[in-house]
Formats: structure tokens, sequence, C-alpha cells
């Protein structure tokens, strides 16, 4: 079996990941985004499957339609990446599912992004569609805030930014989230993201701990992963006041270093049973 | 293995099982540098975060 990993950097994860399949005896090929070129005439790859580690969104994206195109299963595809990495293709792909999720409005003009936000209330959080790590979320807390925000955005943004995506602020009363894992048709575990900062990304800062993957818990979850076209996914959830569980993003090539101690889990063993499982034969 | 930080001159202890491509922090100058050659080691500055980084 080939086995290829597309990388960037070679983070924690990616460490985990190789001593996983290494442990295993099983040969694979490092495919580094920064070298790799794609005969896209030609168009046959000699993979049988590909797990996609790369921190570019635009070239995982890329890549595994190049692969997917090939007949070649990634993990995770083409499709899931398109949606995950664009916040609202993941929001429309969760209502269109049914799964909980914050109220959000999308517009498209400073004017019309103002009444938006109006609309849900202060505070609301403006997000770029595009965009990770938690950088350049903003929360409005009033219509000044808003009135500059948007008028920044207008002229230093890119393109990108003149898409409003404009949510509800759920606030936190725990002053936590969750980040749930899934693979396949399992939550395998979660933590809780605990930071006295409304960003609560570990990459910001958050501290982890467990969190019970109770059977609620897991059906929203696997329900969430199912409405992107499941894989292996990181869902965060917010919860609301009122005790609902809310789904605010799904990520597709997740970190996962900070959720290993504490879940108890082997996170990396979990992605190599699901990658090799999904290989051709 | 030791590889010298090109940012401050520092000389860099590689821990075992260091790979390319791995970013590691210079203990001096707390530069991020990526491992770009394990024989011989060398050292370069990690590319500053892009637009579509991460998860």
């Amino acid at each position: 079996m080939r086995i290829g990993i597309l990388c960037s950097r070679i983070r924690v994860e990616e460490k985990l990941l190789f001593a996983e399949l290494e442990r295993r005896a099983i040969a694979y090929e490092r495919i580094d985004d920064d070298e790799v070129i794609f005969d896209l005439n030609q168009g046959r790859y000699a993979y049988d499957v590909v797990l996609e580690r790369s921190i570019h969104h635009s070239r995982a994206l890329y890549a595994l339609k190049v692969l997917n195109d090939a007949g070649v299963p990634t993990v995770n595809t083409a499709q899931v990446a398109d949606v995950c990495g664009d916040k609202f293709k993941t929001t429309q792909a969760l209502i269109r599912a049914g799964v909980p999720t914050p109220r959000t409005r999308m517009a498209f003009s400073p004017a019309s992004a103002l009444r938006a936000i109006e609309e849900l209330g202060y505070p609301a959080v403006l997000k770029p569609a595009i965009g990770s790590w938690g950088r350049l979320i903003a929360k409005v807390n009033d219509r000044e805030a808003a009135e500059a925000l948007l008028e920044h955005k207008e002229i230093l943004g890119s393109y990108h930014h003149s898409i409003f995506y404009i949510q509800e602020y759920v606030p936190k009363p725990h002053g936590r989230d969750i980040r749930a894992f899934v693979v396949g048709d399992e939550c395998i575990c979660a933590i809780y993201r605990a930071s006295a900062h409304w960003i609560t990304n570990t990459a910001r800062g958050g501290q982890a701990s467990v969190c019970p993957v109770t059977p609620a818990l897991a059906d929203l979850c696997v329900s969430a992963a199912y409405a992107v076209g499941g894989g292996v996914v990181a869902i965060d959830i917010l919860e609301a006041p009122d005790g609902r569980l809310l789904v605010n993003e799904v990520n597709y090539t997740m970190e996962f270093r900070n959720s290993i101690q504490p879940t108890g889990v082997d996170i990396p063993a979990k992605i190599i049973d699901y990658t090799l499982a999904a290989a051709r034969r | 293995m030791n590889a010298t930080c090109p940012e401050c001159d520092a000389e860099i202890t590689l821990p075992a099982g260091t790979v390319e491509g791995e970013i590691v922090t210079c203990p001096d100058c707390a530069a991020e540098l990526e491992v770009i050659s394990l024989d011989p080691p060398e050292l370069a500055l990690a590319p500053q975060v892009g637009e579509d980084w991460g998860e």
C-alpha cells in the first residue's frame, strides 16, 4: 500500500502520525507542499490513500481535488475541505442538516452588514469566512465599534473581508467551549477549552481538560461531521446559557496535541486506523 | 546534533528524532526556526503565518 502524507510544517501532530505509522512498520511518503508538482494532464498518482496535513487551506483544497479526481482516496476529501475551510459553507451545511448552530447573517456591503449586526443585537461576532486559529475574529459590542470595524474591513481588508459573516455572540457561562473529535462514525473524545479570553483556541492559550462524551454530545458531533461530508474532523461547540449545544465550526485538518493527555485517547492511532481503512485496494 | 541560529548565531542542540520541516524555537532569541536540513544540520527563519493557515 502506498500512503502519502501531505505536509507543510512538521508540527507535533505530524510527528505523532509518522511515529504511529513507523510503530506499525508501515511505509509512507511525505509529500511536501512546498515541493510537490501535480501533472494535471497526466492525472495519475501512485497513492492508495493520502492523509492531508497541510497548514495551507488553499493548497490542501487544490491538492485534494486533484487527488480525488484521479481516484485517490484522501483523508479528508476535497469536498470536506471545501465546506470546512469556509465558515459560510460550514454554517450552510449545518443548517441544511438541521444541526444547531448560532444565528448567522451574511451581507455584502458595510451598510447591510451594519443592519444585520443590529438585527442580531449586540454583542455580535464578525468573522472572516476563510481563516483560522481565531485570527481576525472580532466581537462587536456597540454601534460605534461596528461602524469603525466595518470601515476598516472595507478599506484595509482584502476582498474576502467584504463578505460579512456575522454571528450572534454566545456567552460562555463557564468560560469555556468544547472541542470534540470525530473519526468516521464515532466521537472519539472531547475537551473543554477554558480561557479568560472570549477566544478559546488552544493555539491562542486556551487550557484543555477532558469533557465527557455524553450520548447527546456524540450524536451532535457525528451529525455535524456527516453534515460537512464526514471523515476525521474536530467540532467546536458552544454551550449556550440555556444549556443548548451549538456547533460553531468544523475543522478538517485538526491539531490535537493538547487533547491526547487530558482525554487519554490515542488520537493519532485512530486517524491512522481510519486512513488505512479508506485506502483503495 | 548542533546547528546555528540564523537570527542570533546561538548554538542550538537539535534533539534526537528531529525531522526536516520541523519548527524549533531558538532558546536565546526565541526566533521560530525551520529545520531545512539534517545532514548537515541547518536552520532557517520559519515563514510568517500565511493568510490561509491553520485550524
